[in-house]
């Protein structure tokens, strides 16, 4: 049973690991929209980059 | 002191004091504040100038909208009313725990905004007036926090379960765990609680703590008071080696359901506050002043009435204004609900938080802040959101008195288990303080209406007094206080029944152009029509007609006395004339009769037909004449129609109808109906422009849209429904639940689990009540891409 004195803090590394991958997720914004990412692959129109003007993006 | 300056210092301050607030949130639970800093921070809001973009003025009395960081349940919100009261100067308070809203009314000679701000930061809350910016950012803000929260709680949970599952395991099948092993599963999950209970459990244990500072029992007290006693004995038995309990498991999957039951909360909260933000779109902070032959951008804060802005292509109107030059392509979805661009010719009103679709335009602002249309109806909806309803108040009320019998309840049963069997006491003292948490009780209106108030917002209905949605739920009667809102509310010529041998298009072509400079509802009528030639010696007389000349020839239109006595003939209308009869003239003889009518809506028979089957009878009582009113009834499928009703007749028929025990809905137009509208048991205002502000109503149709007034009975009747049903379900849940805890029937994990899922029961209960898209509207494409410009 010596074993368990290497799986579980192993296992502790590993939530941890998730637990800082998740916080991670949620600051880089991930989180904040979960739905209407969903529909930009079926818009027709790109969405323009902020702060260039609609027709350079209708020429290319 | 300059508005921009003040402006920018402002962000900056608030911006560095949002950061400070974070890092002191996710820290431990010392309060490393700068109170010199914070001093500083509400100062700012004391310059009247600066904050007068965040409030009203009306009576001599100052009111405000703050979006409260922190506030978690009605508890907290019981908090900040009970202490602003004391506060002299303040004349009104109400807090609203479902949307984290607070309206504050004060007397500006005895307190400032920085004041009230001031007294609710003491409290442990973040408080920010609303402004969209803010909003949306504490939003977000909040949400990530609570997911971090979340997700901390939850592997915490797991990890803790996996022990405890081994250590029950090994009891159920009467083995017995080497002493060593089951001594390092306590350690490791005391490691792991540790950040559960001091990070995922902090707002609880802040909470708990800021209303017994408070000296009031808020609806975390019991429930922290139970963490803090199971986490310390387990951490004193997990040292102590003595073969004591360990409540690691209960702790953590306690804080887990409970992270969860607020973070569904704020969900629902946020999708309402989400609804009310699309109509509250954030206005841009830069516009372009036109100025000296040049263009400048400068804060919206520093336009005048009067300056012209240019608005490009794309862009979001600063303030309400008129148009300048050419036509105009504007999106009002937020204001009608219309999502096809409406196009302005130059001239027109338009408002502020409307989009440009088209070319540049230029406005001259007639309204700015607080004045603008957007803000009337933001303001009329934060304050039915900010407002609780009578069947709220009484559950808040109800919960506090609760509380207070549950701590005795537990200090009881801890009390005569020490009597009867010591071991037992601690566990069944715990189950008590857990299970009893009347949080299910308390949340299970304010759940209910706030879901109800967006479904409404959807549907273009503003709900401006919570309790008007009771009473809309009870009504058996609606009073149509005038024909105008059965019917379009505009005049167009029907027909024209010419005299003179002249055709009808000359007629027409006449009338139009003495109409067309007049404002009159009745000249309307002719605008389609094209005009011919210029008039001259063009005069009103009000309430009368218009004269003028053209070609030389002297004309007049309108009541047929009026036109007659320019040539001195009467002439009687011909008898199958219905509507109002206009006369055209000039000075020989009657040149023809003009029939305007209204068109009744389209919608409006089918929603005659709707509300019957609802159980709800229609009324017409109107002061126009007898023909229109019977034909509009005879259309729409009413019979019961009242014509050449005076205002006082109408509030006699409206009692009378009350005296028999009816109650009745009244829907007008807002303008000259305010004593009918405010006898109703409920009343709805067709609202546009001026209507809109107009105080006295329960429910405003922004959309003019007749059909959404069915809908939103059912919905109405849905939302109290579904109220009794969150009522009885926690009232059951608490009073069921508290003795069986209380004769140590639930272990603590159980009443953990219990009291949470009660809570997360009635808030779902209560989604039901959502429309199913908001999201898809509020995060619309063009609406992100904007803020984000803008920000």
């Amino acid at each position: 049973m010596s074993i368990l004195f290497v799986l579980i803090p192993l296992s502790l590394a590993l939530v941890v690991l998730a637990g800082w991958g998740f916080f991670w997720a949620v600051s880089a914004g991930q989180f904040d929209d979960l739905e209407s990412p969903g529909w930009d692959v079926l818009r027709e129109e790109v969405p323009l980059p902020i702060g260039s003007s609609g027709d350079d993006d209708e020429r290319r | 002191m300059c508005c921009s300056g003040c402006q920018a210092v402002a962000e900056l301050i608030s911006g560095t004091g949002l950061g400070d607030y974070y890092r002191y949130r996710d820290a431990t639970s010392t309060r490393p504040r700068n109170d010199d800093l914070a001093a500083d921070k509400w100062r700012v809001y004391a310059d009247p100038e600066f904050a007068r973009q965040f409030t009203q003025i009306a009576n001599g009395q100052t009111s405000t909208t703050l979006l409260i960081e922190g506030l978690r349940c009605s508890a907290c919100s019981w908090l900040i009313d009970q202490v602003l009261r004391r506060h002299a100067g303040i004349v009104d308070v109400s807090v609203n725990a479902a949307t984290g809203r607070a309206n504050v009314c004060w007397d500006p000679a005895r307190l400032n905004l920085a004041d009230v701000m001031r007294t609710i930061a003491q409290l442990g809350y973040v408080p920010h007036p609303v402004t969209d910016e803010t909003v949306s950012r504490a939003l977000r803000e909040e949400r990530r926090d609570g997911l971090k929260r979340l997700a901390v709680a939850g592997f915490g949970m797991m990890q803790v379960m996996m022990f405890a599952v081994a250590v029950y395991s090994a009891e159920l099948a009467h083995e017995v765990m080497d002493p060593g092993i089951l001594n390092y599963f306590r350690i490791v999950s005391l490691l792991v609680a540790t950040p559960v209970m001091f990070y995922a459990g902090a707002p609880i244990l802040l909470s708990a703590g800021n209303s017994l500072r408070g000296r009031s029992v808020g609806m975390d007290v019991p429930v922290g008071i139970a963490l803090v006693l199971a986490y310390a004995a387990s951490v004193w038995n997990t040292f102590q080696n003595s073969g004591g309990e360990v409540y690691f498991d209960s702790v953590t999957m306690f804080i887990f359901f409970l992270t969860l039951g607020r973070f569904v909360q704020m969900s629902v909260r946020q999708r309402t506050a989400g609804v009310t933000d699309a109509l509250a779109r954030q206005l841009p902070t830069i516009a372009h002043r036109a100025r000296d032959g040049g263009i400048e951008d400068v804060p919206v804060t520093s336009l005048r009435i009067g300056d012209i802005v240019q608005v490009r292509r794309g862009e979001v109107l600063p303030a309400d204004g008129q148009l300048l030059d050419g036509e105009a392509e504007l999106d009002e979805a937020l204001l009608t609900g219309e999502s096809l661009p409406v196009r302005r010719p130059a001239g027109d009103r338009v408002v502020a938080g409307t989009i440009n679709v088209g070319g540049p335009i230029s406005v001259t602002v007639t309204a700015l802040g607080t004045q603008t249309a957007l803000s009337h109806i933001v303001a009329l909806m934060q304050r039915a959101q900010g407002h609780k309803p009578a069947l709220a108040r009484n559950a808040d009320a109800a919960a506090a008195k609760f509380l207070r019998y549950v701590l005795l309840g537990a200090g009881m049963t801890c009390a005569i288990w020490f009597a009867i069997d010591p071991s037992q006491a601690f566990a069944a003292t715990l189950a008590v303080l857990v299970v009893a948490c009347p949080c299910a009780f308390a949340i299970a209106m304010p759940a209910a209406l706030a879901a109800a108030t967006a479904s409404l917002g959807r549907q273009g209905i503003l709900l401006t007094d919570a309790d008007a949605l009771e009473a809309l739920a009870r009504v058996d009667h609606i009073v149509f206080d005038k024909t105008g809102t059965l019917t379009r509310g505009e005049l167009r010529v029907s027909r024209c029944v010419p005299l003179e041998n002249l055709t009808e298009t000359r007629c027409l072509q006449i009338a139009a152009a003495l109409e067309q400079a007049s404002e009159h509802p009745l000249a309307r009528a002719f605008a389609r029509h094209p005009g011919a030639g210029s008039v001259d010696d063009l005069r009103t007389f009000a309430g009368a007609g218009i004269e003028g000349r053209i070609d030389g020839r002297l004309y007049r239109i309108g009541s047929p006395q009026f036109v007659c006595e320019l040539h001195t003939l009467t002439h009687e209308a011909p008898a199958d004339l219905t509507g109002s009869p206009i006369m055209l003239g000039d000075e020989q003889r009657a040149l023809a009769w003009f029939e305007l009518t209204d068109s009744v809506r389209p919608a409006a028979a089918e929603v005659v037909s709707d509300l019957r089957s609802l159980g709800i009878e229609p009324v017409i009582l109107s002061g126009d004449g007898h023909g229109a009113v019977a034909t509009v009834a005879q259309k729409v499928g009413i019979t019961e129609a009242v014509a050449r009703c005076s205002a006082q007749e109408k509030l006699s028929r409206l009692l009378n109808l009350q005296q028999q025990g009816k109650r009745v809905a009244v829907i007008g137009d807002g303008v000259n109906d305010a004593p009918v509208l405010a006898a109703g048991d409920v009343s709805i205002a067709m609202g546009r422009g001026a209507a809109l502000a107009h105080a006295s109503a329960g429910l405003v149709l922004v959309s003019d849209n007749l059909s959404a007034l069915p809908e939103a009975v059912k919905l109405a009747r849905r939302t109290l429904r579904i109220a009794r049903q969150n009522l009885l379900w926690s009232a059951v849940y608490n009073f069921g639940s508290l003795p069986l805890a209380a004769f140590g029937l639930i272990p603590p994990w159980l009443a953990a689990l219990g009291m949470s899922l009660s809570s997360v029961a009635v808030v779902l209960n209560s989604t039901r009540l959502l429309p199913r898209s908001v999201f898809e509207q509020s995060t619309a494409a063009p609406r992100s891409r904007l803020s984000e410009t803008a920000a």
